[in-house]
């Protein structure tokens, strides 16, 4: 067992955007928009509601809203269940905003417990039939 | 234990049996002879070497009538596969659809 599979570990991705906090924030939170760049899905702006997000491989992930600051911060759960252990994802996913004099730095940080052995991300071909196995996949695929 | 990475590792450290394995990706599942016709090495030494990669996880077998027909599991490879370097990629490329909607929303 690989010891290190099991510890929580984060991914942070940051990027400057050319438009201001508030038009960011839209995309962040309307469904409709959201549906455009990222996944399906059943969000509200309001703390404690239970959303899903759908991604065109057929997976479901389970969210939850944690924390809303307008053209700040959103922050929710992004939790992929699945009978196997080894493709379980328990994780945050925290949108920080930031105005800066030409527009908007976006930082995303993921953090959380990843699948325990196999792992089930991405791995294009094996995994997104399987989600994680198949989120590997899923993401690695990201479309 | 199978899907361990030292038992991946060991497992495809091994040249022959990483061409089997590699083979399998490839070409998609086959029988013991097909593998052992372009091996260089000798039957009992192939089914050897899939014995080991099925023992791993690496791939599967299914018996039909005498033959056994060996299969890649490409699924078994996944912890190698740190889920947050995944995620980063995932991510990137959802940065470059989102910078996409921006451009197009009015106002």
């Amino acid at each position: 067992m690989n010891k290190q599979a099991t510890e929580a570990r984060s991914v942070i991705v940051e990027r400057e955007f050319a438009f201001p906090p508030e038009k960011l924030w839209r995309a962040l939170t309307q469904p409709h928009l959201i549906e455009a760049w990222l996944m399906k899905n059943d969000f509200r702006p309001e703390v404690g509601h239970s959303f899903s997000l759908r991604g065109e491989w057929g997976g479901v992930l389970d969210c939850k809203v944690l924390a809303v600051e307008p053209n700040k911060t959103l922050s929710y759960t992004w939790d992929f269940a699945h009978d196997d252990a080894a493709y379980n994802l328990r994780s945050v996913v925290t949108f920080t905003l930031t105005a800066t004099g030409s527009g908007t730095h976006l930082r995303v940080e993921q953090a959380g417990f990843g699948p325990q052995q196999r792992q089930a991300f991405g791995g294009a071909r094996a995994g997104w039939e399987k989600f994680l196995g198949n989120l590997d996949q899923v993401l690695g695929k990201a479309d | 234990m199978p899907g361990a990475p030292d038992v991946l590792f060991r497992t495809l450290a091994d040249p022959t049996r990483r061409a089997l394995f590699e083979r399998l990706c490839r070409e998609g599942e086959q029988t013991v002879g097909a593998l052992t016709a372009r091996s260089g090495v000798s039957q009992p030494a192939v089914s050897k070497h899939l014995g080991l990669l099925r023992q791993a996880g690496l791939v599967r077998d299914r018996h039909q009538g005498r033959q056994t027909h060996y299969s890649a599991q490409l699924g078994a490879l996944a912890p190698l596969i740190d889920w947050t370097s995944q995620m980063a990629g995932f991510w990137q490329n959802r940065f470059d659809r989102l910078e996409d909607l921006l451009k197009r929303m009015d106002q």
